[in-house]
Order: C-alpha cells, then structure tokens, then sequence
C-alpha cells in the first residue's frame, strides 16, 4: 500500500505518557500520506474521524496506533471492508501502559521511542500488505461419511438433514457397525434405570429412507485427492464409482480387543470364557448356554477390564464396558432370572447419569459385586477365578459355569504420518547411496511395517494416506478444546475411532462431526479459513519460479496442505490451508507470502526500528511473540500494571512456526542486540494451536546457533522461551531476564556497521 | 447452504457449551443471539486454573473462540442478559432478554481510571468471595467484552458521581436501569451450565464449618496465578502451605442425600489438583479417598501419572466424618479395602463436590423437559436443544462435542431442514 495514514489514539492515558508531537513525527518521516490524533479512537466521533480523513486522502492503509487489536474489536472491524488495508499497533498495551515515566527504569524518552518505532513497524507492515481478494471456488456439497455404526449412521442423518448430500460408505455388507446386532442399549433419558432398545436398526432404516443419503455397502474408498470442497473420490466395491466431494466424516469405528492375547484370562482354554460380543449373541439369540456342554450357567462372572489398563494390552480404559457390563446383567436377569450374575472389577466406571443405572441395575438383579484383579482363570470342570487385591479378601477364588471378557476397543484408524514414514523408509532402504542411511533405514522400515496395508482414507497426501494419530492410534488434536479439528482440513472423525466412548457420546460425535464437515463446505464456499483463523481471507501466494524444491514447507506443514510434483516443487492447496504460516516460515527462499503477512513484511519492520548506536544507554531487543498465548499473556500483564524494560520491540506473530531464519539475520545485521521468541509449549501436551509450530521454530533456530558463532556472534543471543496463555506473571520477567543477559554480554558487535 | 432468511438461533449460556454453540452455528452461517447472565463470557471454566490431562489454561483456548467470536458479525452477544419471558410461537419461540442496568457502557476502554477512583470493595466473584474486589473493575484478566462491571448497589451516590466523573469517555452512568427486548428465533440451545453443590449441605464433612476444608473449586482458585492468593495454595486458617492435603471423593455424590448422581469429572478434578500441590509443594502428602477412580479413556494415563508421583496415596475409603482437631483436620474414614475404620490427619481438605445444573430452580418456559434433578432434556418438536452440562454432568472435552451437536440440532431446528 502506498498511500497511508496513521491515527494516534491519546486516551487511556497514551497522549499522556508520549511526546505526542515526536510520535507523529517519526510518521511524517515515513511520508505518510495523513496523520491524526484522537482523544479516543475508538468512539464514533474517532471512528468518523479515521473515515474522514481516508476519503479525504484516498487512503489505501491505516494504521491505528491505538489499543491492541484484541481490544475493541468489534468497534474497529467495520473499517476492514473499507480500506483496503488496516493493520493496529498496541500503544497502549505494549508502550504506554507497560512503561509508565515513573516506573522503575522506564524514561518518558524511552517511552516515546517505543512508540515511534511501534509506529515505524506498523507503517513499514502496511507498505508490504496488498488487498485480500478471497478465494471462490466451485466447491462441491456433498459429504462423505465413511462407516456406518451409530456415529456413521448419526452423521450421515444429520448432514443431510443441514441439507447436503450424503455418501455413506460401508465395508461391511450391512449396516450397523458393531451395535448392529446388540439386544439394548444403557439408557439415555430419565430415569435412567434400565436398558433402552437398540436405536440402531431404526436409524439404518432412517438411513434408507432417506433419498439424499446414497448408501455404498461392500466398499471401501480407492483413492482421496484434492481437497475440501474438491475432493475427487474413487471408489471400490460392486458399483466402483469417482466423484468430487466436500467434505469427509471418518466414523469408522473401533473393534474389540483380540481376546487371543488374553491366555492369562483363560480365554482359549475354556470354551466357557467367552468375550462380551460372544454373550452379546448369546443374549441376541435368547439362549444364555455354556458353549462347551450347552446347559444353562447357574452363575457367570463378569470380569471388566479384561486386557485394559493394562500395561501388556490396551494402557487405556474404553470408557464403556462397564456400564456395558451392567446392561448385560440386566438383561441376563430379564431372560433367565435364576442365573447369577457376578461382576469382577477394578473401578466400575458409570459416570453421570448412569450412575441411576448402576443403582437400578443392582436392586434388580441382585448381582455380586467385587473389585479384585484376577491372577488367573483356571479350567478344570468349573471356571476358577483366582482373586488378589479383592474386598472378599487377598488371595481368593469365585466359581463360575461362564465368564465374560469385557475386552476393550481399538479403533480401526490408520496412521498417515507413519504409513508415509514407512514408505519413505522403504524407498531409502533400497535407493539411498549411503550404506548407513540403507541400513538405519531398513531397520525402521521394519520397525513401521505393522502399517502395511492399514490405508483407510487413501488420501493422495504428501504426508501420508490418513489422518495422523495421537497416542494409542486415535486420529485427534486439539481433544480437550477443540476436539474435532483434526490436522487434516475438512475430515473429521466421529465415534469409537476419536476416541473411546460409549454409544450416545457416539451418536452426538457423529452429530458434532457432519456439523463441522457441513461448516467446512459453507466456509470453502465464502473462501474463509477453518479453525483457528475461522473467517481468514487472505492465503498464502508461492513465487514458485524461485523454488529450489527443498521441501521444507511440504515437510512441515502441520495439516498436509502441499502436495510436491516428481522435482519437489509444492503444490498448493488453499483449501485446506490453514493460515498459521509454517510454510512461510520454513522458506529458506521466502518466496511464500500472504497478503497480510509475510516474511518481506516482517523483516522490513525490523529494518525499520530505530538502532541507536550507542549500546550503553539504549540496547535493543527483538521479541517475536505467538500472538495466541505470549501476546495475550504480555497484554494482560500490561493491564494488571506491570512494566518491563523499554529496549524490548515486540512483534506478534501468528505462529512461532511461521519465523523465518531471515528475520534474526536481518534483526543482528540491523544491530539488534538480541533476539527472543516467546511461543506455546510443545512435546506430548503441546499447546500449539497449530500443533507443531513452535517446536518446529526451536528445532530451526537450534540450527542457527553455529552460524551465529561463524560470525562470531554469542548463540545465546537468541532465545526460545515456551510461555502458556495464562502466565501474565511470568512474561515480563522473561523479557527483563533476557535483557539482563544481553546487557552482561556486551552490545552486539555488528552495532553501527 | 442456501441463505433462506430464517430466525437467529438463541443460544443461552455463554460458557464453554454455549461459546462453541453459538460459534459452530454462525460459522456455518447462521444469525446467532447469544445471551449471557453475567458481565463476560466464558463461564465455568474460565475459573479453572488449569484443565485436566493436559493441565493447560483454559484461557488458551477460550482465546481463540474469543476472537472467533469477536470477528463473526453473525454473532450478536448480550451479557449481564436473562430471558425473563418466553413464548412458544409458531416453529420458533418469543423472547424477552433483560439486560441489568448498564453502569458501564460499551464506550468502556478498559482504561482503569474509574476503578483508580473507588474505594468500596465487594467480595470478587469470579473468585468465589476468596478476595475482595473494587465496586467497578474489569470482572477478571481475560474479560470478554473488555468491559468494566460496576456493582453499584455496593457504593453510595457520592462515590459512584466521583467514579462516573473519573471516565474520560463518559461510560459510567450511575443511574442507568433495566432495559429489554423481546425478538423472535427458530430454535434455542440451552447452554445455562452448572454449579458447584454447595458445601455448607456438607456439615458432617465439615464444609461451611471447618476454614481449612475447602472444595475442589476453590482449589482450583488458589492454584491461579489471578487468585486470591497469586498462586500459592494456602491454608485459610493459617495463611501457611499445608503440610498434608486431603482429597475427599464424591462428596455430596453418589449420595442419596446429596446428589444420586456421579458428576463424572471429580475423580480427574482431584488427581489433577494433587499435581497443584506437588508441583508447588513437593514435600507435602497427599492422600485422596475415593470409592472408584473414574478416569475413563486416556485419561487412564493421567491416573497412572499422578498415582505414581512420590508422596501422592489413593485410597479406596468413604470419608463419613470430618473434625477440627486442634491445628490440623481429623478424617474418619472407611478402609473398605482393609474393612476397618481409621483416622487421618490433614492440614488441608478438599471435597471433591459436584455439579448441579442451574436450570434447577428455573422455570422459564424453553426448559419444556426437565428431570427430578434439575437436568434438561432436548425438546425438538419445541425446537429447544441442550449442551454441556445443562443436559448432563460431563467434562469439557464432552461438553464441546455435544455443543457441536446441538448447534446442528438448532440449525436444523430454524431453519426448516430436516
């Protein structure tokens, strides 16, 4: 943008802490078109003011020197759709508030100073921005929805009930999933006391009724590619069929823990010791018998968590056997009231409601309850259960003529990050011309090869054929706050495969899941971003003709945006973009930008600070800081009064994924005495939005380290601090540690060169 | 989906359940009124210092569907807003909201002068009456919209003219009243949350009666660095770090008596704030009494986490009696595992209370199903839809699905598709 305004916003205390004349100053030094200032900006009459003063200028670019842009949103949000380009600057969180004249170690010099060069970054932002023009894509309605157990079947209704067209596919000749064939279900409304019948048969025929909903049984998906709002589907099965899709709900369920592991449970020694989907057809078929003789049982033992929580099997609890567990005894007590029912557990897990039903259950069906872990289970005329640990005693043994395995669920997921780590594996094993690098290779391609063959999606992603994993093989990311953003754009999982859950939380996830998959399309369709930048316009351009085919970017891209052709360039695809700019960032050629936010922009804010040679009364500091947690965290500090040192010039940026080396050559070359990035914490309970960013910024900056001693520069002038969004007590400190550490080093000897 | 004008969708409750709600609607592209009791949204767990397994801030989360929220023009929020009147019309329903009076204006900058100017203080109730508050302030650090509140019943005439006189932009206006407004919408998500169940029900436990017996909400207060305490977990009696802290399971839960119900999330509630207590005081004991460990999923990893922390004891015993015993607490506790009853010491208790649901003791017209214990049930021939814990006692993770669901369910709802 070319021609620009800067509007100084006084109030809240910023005309009082600035020389508000030098402020302004340093805006006309950069030719700026019009500069103003305004008690408060953010009142109609500053509001009309800003207008005034745009089309009296033909302003193409404002910058309001006012309060964060996490303040007054709403106010200013409306002058988006009017210039072309508007970028804020917090004065008042990052300068004024946080360095009061009278603090300690704050001057209203240095105060003024910060705000020129807060001013001087927003100006130099606002020449490189260009006007967002959205995308707008032919973007297809229909949904897919891949298996269909009670959270399949929910999702498919429920997409096209919100209007869209359905693809339910099956791998299996009917319908159902693993309820299918279930007598009942535990209850879902008040009172809550006893089972519920099956809804599962009346949403298949739902389902059939449905003409909107077009139902694949026996078949499974070919091939993915593409992406949202385009996705080109192959399928394959006995109406093999391609067709372009918009969105994907992956429902496909989880299986029953393979009860053959389970020797120490005598299951294989006792045609006696079944698992709770050979009673469920026992109960299904209306004959509670012994397999071995077919007489009736006089008792049966339950024994929960057969192979979960378990060290050796499945470390994690499927959250539903045990209410499970009670809705078979109850139904054992409804079809055969003379045989007892005996329940082996560790914890019985009935959250919430059903508790009622643990309570119902056990005034009707008079069941022995007792927690113990069972040692073994012999074999020998009846089943002995050997007990340790019970409240019947340490070390005791239960009777029974049939014992139950409640096994637990594994989800039938496949992992695409691994799947595509295997096959890379492969391919160095055989091509690499290092004997070593074959060799490492071939070692992990033995370790992955379990994954051969386990392609679900078939997604033509460069980074694997499936959504990736967390642990235990569930497709998820952000579980707690935003449990269906998966890191692959417009596919959602639904069900026992996101998660271990029992049927209603199923039915509701496939409900949640077609939601999301329906938003998505809306969304492709106004050209807006997804999560977490919902509503964003603006997308990443590729200057591909300065490609040197890297593959950084491909590499590093949290949600496997970019595709790469046969040489490696990237192949972009803004649809399932999500706007963090780890790309941008891993560029070594910086040659991706958005129209909002790119590494030319950024640098030239750091060029545009004002380095002050003489080191001993003004160093100053770079802080690039995730404007998701480190920006919030500082700002609420500023508001709750505290200060820190007036060196530090803060720039938030969207991700610390998106820095680019460039920025820290280009800030010590300027002279900048030190740099410090503030992001999310990372490894197993990362708090990246953007899942990867800011472990990928601290791997790429461990790199810089060496370079920085070639020029002999100290590495510890840069630092990575990982920061949490609630830890506004902690970041000045941060910021004040690290000045004192660069002020102990000396002035960054590049000064004044 | 095509843009047929239909009805807003009325979301009521602006915590977690409701905040998604209405954000999953409008960003599918629905007209959306989400209508908050109190001065800022975010609800229930805007008061948790940190969630369970992850034991990250809320506040992170709860930043991006802030400006999610912020920047969807589709979304229009009232808070310090309550339904009084509803009425069932055609497919949809008639609302009245009422707004309290609006002390502070939304011209409010956040600037702080007016709080510089007042000095009659309130018991803070973002932090549960544990610290006193300034009359007018902003309700807490993360506060959306970033608007002061001013109780101004608590200050006389004279302070609150020198406290409107403070605001440079004329946005405290002591005598503002009531206003309201009446609108129609295609469909409602109740959203309206949960509770902590009282402990002073909790007499025998020493709740409302002992000062160092104190519930897992208040922990949760004392663990924040934006608490009364700034962070550090201290007695109330003494102001000292405990010594020995007791964790007491399913108080008032699974109790007939109290609550029939589990609330699901206390059993994680308690392991999580153990960590609290060991990461602040390694050397202190912490023993929790519970009947089953419900951490179900994943979460079972979190158990073994803390299980296995040095100093940390889980014990399969109902806690039936709690007594003052000099300086410390005296627990009488059935050992059901070792079938005795023993006595234990702690410098500091927490009863691991419940969740009742607000819409308890309300009876506003769109709750058309309700249950004995206060819970909401979906109405869609009403067009009425429930989310989070209004309809279920769940946790966070529970919440933000079902809320995405209803949100499908009201769309549905209003907007004729079916």
């Amino acid at each position: 943008m070319d021609k620009l305004g800067v509007f100084l916003c006084t109030g809240c205390g910023i005309g009082d802490a600035l020389a508000v004349d030098e402020v302004i100053g340093a805006a006309t030094e950069k030719g700026c078109a019009a500069t103003l200032t305004h008690g408060c900006l953010c009142a109609p009459e500053g509001l009309a003011a800003i207008r005034g003063a745009v089309s009296e200028h033909g302003l193409n670019g404002i910058l309001l020197a006012a309060c964060s842009d996490r303040a007054k949103t709403r106010e200013f949000a409306p002058l988006s759709s009017e210039v072309p380009a508007v970028f804020r600057t917090a004065i008042r969180e990052h300068c004024t508030w946080s360095h009061p004249a009278d603090g300690e170690g704050q001057t209203a010099e240095d105060t003024t100073m910060l705000a020129q060069d807060l001013v001087r970054m927003g100006l130099a932002r606002l020449n490189g921005m260009k006007q967002i023009v959205p995308l707008h894509e032919e973007i297809a309605d229909t949904v897919l929805v891949v298996g269909s157990g009670r959270a399949g079947l929910e999702a498919a209704l429920t997409a096209a009930r919100l209007g869209k067209p359905v693809l339910l596919v099956e791998e299996a000749s009917e319908l159902g999933g693993q309820l299918a064939h279930q007598v009942s279900i535990p209850p879902e409304e008040p009172p809550y006391d006893a089972p519920i019948p099956n809804p599962v048969p009346g949403l298949i025929a739902e389902v059939k009724a449905d003409d909107r909903i077009r139902v694949y049984t026996d078949t499974t998906i070919a091939k993915i590619t593409g992406q949202p709002g385009q996705f080109k589907l192959t399928l394959s099965g006995p109406e093999a069929a391609e067709m372009t899709i918009g969105a994907i709900v992956q429902a496909t369920g989880a299986k029953p823990y393979d009860a053959k592991n389970l020797g120490h449970l005598g299951y294989g020694t006792s045609a006696d010791i079944v698992t709770s989907q050979d009673f469920e057809a026992m109960l299904s078929a209306g004959a509670i018998v012994r397999p071995s003789d077919g007489k009736k049982p006089h008792r049966i033992a339950f024994i929960q968590c057969a192979g979960s929580r378990d060290d050796n099997h499945l470390r994690y609890c499927s959250s539903e056997c045990c209410v499970n567990t009670l809705r078979q005894v109850a139904e054992v007590k409804k079809l055969e009231p003379s045989i007892e029912s005996a329940v082996i557990y560790r914890d019985i897990r009935a959250p919430g409601h059903m508790e009622h039903f643990f309570v119902g259950v056990q005034k009707t069906a008079e069941m022995m309850m007792t927690r113990g872990d069972v040692d073994k289970i012999e074999a020998n005329g009846k089943l002995s259960i050997h007990l340790s640990n019970s409240l019947l005693g340490d070390r005791v043994q239960i009777q029974a003529d049939l014992v139950v395995l409640a096994v637990g669920m594994v989800p039938q997921s496949a992992d695409g990050e691994l799947i595509r780590e295997l096959i890379d594996s492969r391919h160095q094993a055989e091509h690499s011309e290092s004997s070593q690098v074959r060799a490492t290779s071939a070692k992990r391609a033995d370790e992955l090869k379990h994954h051969d063959g386990t392609e679900i999606l078939h997604l033509g992603y460069r980074q694997g054929p499936d959504l990736p994993t967390l642990k235990y093989g569930f497709p998820d990311s952000h579980f707690i706050c935003f449990p269906y953003e998966t890191r692959r754009t417009g596919i959602y999982a639904a069900g026992t495969v996101h998660a271990p859950m029992d049927s209603a939380q199923a039915a509701e996830d496939g409900l949640g899941a077609a939601m999301k998959a329906v938003q998505c399309i809306e969304m492709a369709k106004r050209g807006e971003a997804v999560h977490p930048r919902a509503g964003d316009t603006a997308y990443p351009d590729f200057f591909l003709q300065r490609c040197t085919q890297c593959k950084r970017c491909t590499e590093e891209c949290p949600f496997g945006t970019l595709n790469e052709d046969k040489k490696g360039t990237p192949e972009f695809n803004p649809l399932r973009c999500r706007r963090c700019g780890i790309c941008m960032g891993a560029c070594p050629e910086r040659i991706i930008s958005f129209q909002d936010y790119s590494v030319h922009m950024v640098a030239e804010m750091i060029k545009s600070m004002s380095i002050p040679e003489d080191y001993e009364e003004k160093p100053r500091i770079l802080a690039l800081m995730c404007e998701n947690d480190a920006v919030p965290a500082l700002e609420a500090a500023a508001a709750n009064g505290a200060t820190w040192n007036p060196w530090t010039r803060i720039i938030p940026i969207r991700c610390l994924g998106s820095t680019n080396i460039v920025w820290i050559a280009e800030a010590l070359s300027a002279g900048v005495d030190g740099v410090i990035l503030v992001g999310c914490k990372y490894g197993d309970d990362y708090q990246c939005h953007y899942v990867r960013g800011s472990e990928l910024a601290n791997t790429r900056l461990g790199n810089v380290g060496e370079t920085l001693q070639r020029l002999a520069l100290e590495p510890e002038r840069i630092k990575v601090v990982e920061l949490s969004h609630d830890e506004f007590d902690r970041v000045p400190r941060v910021l004040d540690e690290f000045s004192a550490e660069l002020e102990a080093m000396g002035p960054n000897p590049l000064k004044g060169f | 989906m095509s843009e047929n004008k239909t009805s807003p969708l009325l979301v009521i409750g602006a915590g977690i359940a409701g905040v998604t709600a209405a954000l999953e609607a409008a960003e599918m592209g629905s007209e959306v009124v989400l209508v908050e009791e109190s001065p800022s949204i975010g609800g229930r767990v805007l008061r948790i210092n940190n969630y369970f397994p992850k034991l990250c801030p809320p506040s992170c989360g709860m930043e991006i569907n802030t400006r999610r929220l912020e920047r969807n023009p589709r979304i229009r929020v009232l808070t310090s807003s309550k339904i009084t009147a509803a009425e069932k019309i055609g497919a949809g329903w008639k609302v009245t909201i009422t707004t309290a009076p609006a002390y502070v204006t939304a011209a409010c900058t956040a600037c702080g002068d007016c709080e510089a100017a007042c000095e009659t203080t309130v018991p803070d109730p973002h932090n549960l009456g544990l610290c006193t508050v300034k009359a007018i302030r902003l309700p807490h650090l993360n506060a959306w919209p970033k608007r002061y509140v001013f109780d101004r019943e608590a200050v006389g005439d004279a302070e609150a003219k020198r406290i409107a006189e403070a605001c440079p932009v004329n946005a405290v206006d002591p005598s503002a009243v009531a206003t309201s407004v009446t609108i129609e919408v295609g469909a409602v998500v109740v959203a309206t949350g949960w509770r902590p169940y009282p402990i002073e029900n909790l007499e025998e436990l020493g709740g409302g009666r002992i000062d160092d017996v104190i519930a897992n909400v208040h922990m949760e207060r004392l663990a924040s660095a934006n608490g009364p305490t700034g962070g550090k977990i201290l007695c109330p009696s003494s102001g000292q770090p405990p010594k020995r802290v007791a964790f007491v399971q399913c108080a008032g839960s699974r109790d007939v008596n109290h609550l029939n119900y589990c609330s699901g999330i206390c059993c994680l509630a308690s392991l999580k704030q153990a960590t609290y207590v060991k990461e602040q005081l390694p050397e202190a004991e912490v023993t929790m009494y519970y009947i089953d460990r419900r951490t179900p999923g994943r979460n079972e990893d979190f158990l073994l986490k803390v299980a296995a922390l040095d100093g940390v004891k889980l014990v399969k015993g109902k806690v039936g009696r709690i007594e003052r015993n000099g300086g410390s607490v005296k627990l009488h506790v059935e050992d059901v595992e070792n079938v005795r009853l023993i006595e234990a010491e702690a410098d500091l208790v927490v009863l691991a209370t419940g969740m009742v649901p607000n819409a308890v003791d309300d009876d506003l017209a769109i709750f058309t199903r309700k249950d004995d214990e206060g819970f909401v049930l979906d109405d869609l021939s009403s067009a009425v839809t429930v989310a989070g814990v209004a309809r279920r006692p769940e946790d966070v993770a529970a919440s933000v699905r079902d809320a995405t669901g209803a949100a499908a369910r009201a769309v549905i709802a209003a907007g004729g598709r079916s």
